[in-house]
């Protein structure tokens, strides 16, 4: 509780207030206003001729008859068959968080419970990883996976945004390996388990938090990456992401907009849930990092 | 843990790790000193009742046959590293040279793509870490001090603008700013220039870009301070309360020092995240006014003529400048570990 000493003038109560009501509506108004705009038709979402259109939308109700309309919905999931790009996000998503999680937390728990050298440097490399841009690495697969003819296909990609996120989650998961007593799994092999089944009966059990945590990351990493996905995906095998760039080139021309301001839509809805569950997760996974280091 | 378990837990990653991140890093260099090979070229006399004429013509054979044997191309050392499209060696001096101002200089080094990119890559960088870390702070002492009810709404909608990916939320802003958009209007109307486009105007367009760094980087910034302030010495507080110090000379000789090494964090990733800025660029469509290394890569890449050495090249350069900002965070990173007695 706060003491009268600690309690604010009211002037300053209000500046603050007035500030964060500033930065709560930047960072929420665009969200709300493609989402209110996806329903119209492109006139009433961009408003030129008057901005009470966006708000009332009387394009839409001339054309449509109600001033809302999922004409840009059923244009993008049906005729530009945008649910196969969702389909196709998911996918990745499932497979890489699945793939990194598994090889990482071995790869993590090894790390915290090795007290050699080499696992500084092991650490080291990776953050040296993690801070290289995807896009720098993509014309070192090109002429491999040419050659292999293993080029824009789900599972290369996939591969390759496993291994992308790797660095990531091996930090992740080493430091929260590091808050597990290791006494835990040392009392089980002193009572005869080997390093695995102590891993696998002593630490998996008590694992979930931090691999929950870990897992929001590296799904949002396959679900937001651009670079990877539209360099090694073909036009047929896109995700949602490089499939809304690809509408940029194209929409201006032929008037469907409103086709990728749906899409745009159907692609940031399920971060908001994503948000709306796990938000302490991301922030302690996001400050996990800074405290500490 | 002996060092064969170890080898048999970390075998995965470890392999997963060397084989797309270690070995592409190597292939990009090797690439990026090979050039592909010139078409093979042929003369050929032809002779006929009005006498010879000798043709030159693409031995079409050949050419794909030394193409095959040698996929790499060609051996160029440094060339691609100093042409036109990268350092400009040449085009630099004979510019230097020629200019009789510093501003005609500038003015040609700004039509070189390296010199561009970096230009605005650079400016991108030092304008918007620390305009995010002051943003930030502020959200984080607003929000700290908001009753605990309405806390973990305003960091839910906080966090949006840097969950969302960064190719849409860029798509969306450059919606609201473009000159039919909601706030591209209203800035044409408040300036009173109906003809004021955001895409004609490169100082315009780099503002936006830079309003959108910020934006989308703010809040990483806003939860690392908000979980620092969480930590903060109460005693200390009090203490300095008790002497008389205003809520300014609070935050300015209690708060600030205590999130210090938060803040540092916060600028040496932002520095290099935003050194690697590229999807505000493709979603701005900003390539006429502003470019960076990773969006020539991009450019590059894609189309219908993989310029593959090319590429190599900018992403050699872009991995030496993400080199470079990185060694703060490597040398605390090293430091830090000595710190803890390993």
């Amino acid at each position: 509780m706060a003491s009268r000493a600690q309690q604010m003038p009211a002037t300053l109560r209000l500046g603050i207030n007035a500030f964060l009501v500033v930065w709560l509506l930047m960072a929420i108004f665009p969200f709300f206003w493609i989402f209110w705009g996806s329903f119209k038709v492109e006139l009433d979402f961009f408003a030129i001729a008057d901005w009470t259109n966006a708000l009332f939308g009387p394009a839409t109700e001339n054309t449509y008859g109600r001033p809302f309309t999922g004409a840009g919905y059923a244009g993008a999931w049906i005729q530009e068959e945008f649910w196969r790009n969702v389909l196709n996000t998911f996918i990745v998503c499932f497979f890489v968080v699945l793939t990194s999680l598994t090889i990482g937390t071995l790869g993590g728990y090894a790390l915290s419970r090795s007290g050699f050298k080499y696992v500084f440097w092991l650490l080291i490399i990776a953050l040296i990883f993690r801070a290289m841009p995807p896009i720098t690495l993509v014309a070192g697969y090109m002429l491999p996976f040419f050659e292999w003819n293993v080029w824009g296909i789900l599972p290369t990609a996939i591969i390759v945004l496993v291994a992308i996120n790797q660095p990531f989650t091996l930090w992740m998961l080493h430091s929260f390996f590091q808050n597990i007593p290791k006494e835990l799994d040392e009392s089980a092999k002193v009572d005869g388990c080997t390093q695995f089944q102590a891993f696998r009966y002593v630490i998996i059990p008590v694992m979930w938090p931090g691999v929950i945590t870990t897992g929001l990351f590296s799904f949002l990493l396959a679900y937001n990456d651009f670079a990877v996905t539209t360099m090694l995906l073909s036009e047929s095998n896109r995700t949602m992401v490089p499939e809304i760039a690809a509408y940029l080139g194209t929409t201006y021309t032929e008037g469907n907009v409103m086709f990728a301001v749906a899409a745009v839509v159907s692609a940031t809805a399920p971060l908001f849930v994503l948000v709306m569950f796990f938000q302490r997760q991301i922030v302690s996974g996001l400050t996990a990092g800074a405290v500490k280091g | 843990m002996k060092h064969k378990t170890f080898f048999w837990f970390f075998l995965p990653t470890g392999l997963a790790m060397f084989l797309f991140i270690a070995l592409p890093i190597v292939s990009v260099v090797i690439q990026s000193v090979y050039a592909p090979h010139e078409a093979v070229i042929v003369e050929v006399e032809n002779c006929g009742p009005f006498g010879c004429t000798t043709e030159t013509t693409i031995d079409q054979e050949a050419t794909r046959a030394i193409r095959e044997a040698e996929p790499l191309g060609r051996f160029v050392g440094a060339e691609i590293y100093l042409d036109r499209g990268h350092l400009a060696v040449a085009e630099v001096a004979e510019a230097w040279a020629a200019s009789a101002t510093t501003g005609e200089f500038i003015s040609v080094l700004m039509n070189l793509p390296f010199y561009r990119a970096m230009a605005f890559t650079l400016t991108y960088v030092f304008v918007c870490t620390p305009s995010l870390i002051i943003l930030g702070l502020m959200i984080a002492l607003a929000v700290n001090s908001l009753h605990r009810h309405l806390k973990g709404l305003a960091i839910f909608f906080s966090l949006l603008p840097m969950i969302v990916t960064p190719l849409v939320g860029a798509l969306v802003l450059f919606w609201m700013i473009d000159s039919r958009g909601i706030l591209g209007n209203l800035i044409s109307y408040l300036a009173n220039d109906p003809s004021l486009s955001l895409k004609a105007s490169t100082p315009l367009m780099w503002i936006s870009l830079i309003i959108y760094g910020v934006w989308s980087s703010a809040p990483f910034a806003f939860v690392v301070f908000y979980a620092g302030l969480q930590t903060l010495p109460q005693d200390q507080i009090e203490a300095a309360q008790i002497d008389g110090a205003t809520r300014w000379e609070q935050v300015k000789y209690i708060v600030v020092p205590h999130l210090m090494p938060l803040i540092t964090f916060v600028a040496l990733i932002q520095l290099m995240d935003n050194f690697k800025v590229f999807e505000p660029i493709v979603s701005f469509q900003a390539q006429a006014h502003a470019t960076s290394l990773s969006w020539i890569i991009f450019n590059d890449l894609g189309g219908e003529t993989r310029q593959l050495s090319a590429a190599a090249t900018t992403s050699v350069m872009t991995i030496i400048g993400v080199a470079i900002l990185l060694s703060p965070v490597l040398y605390r990173t090293w430091t830090d570990f000595k710190g803890r007695g390993h």
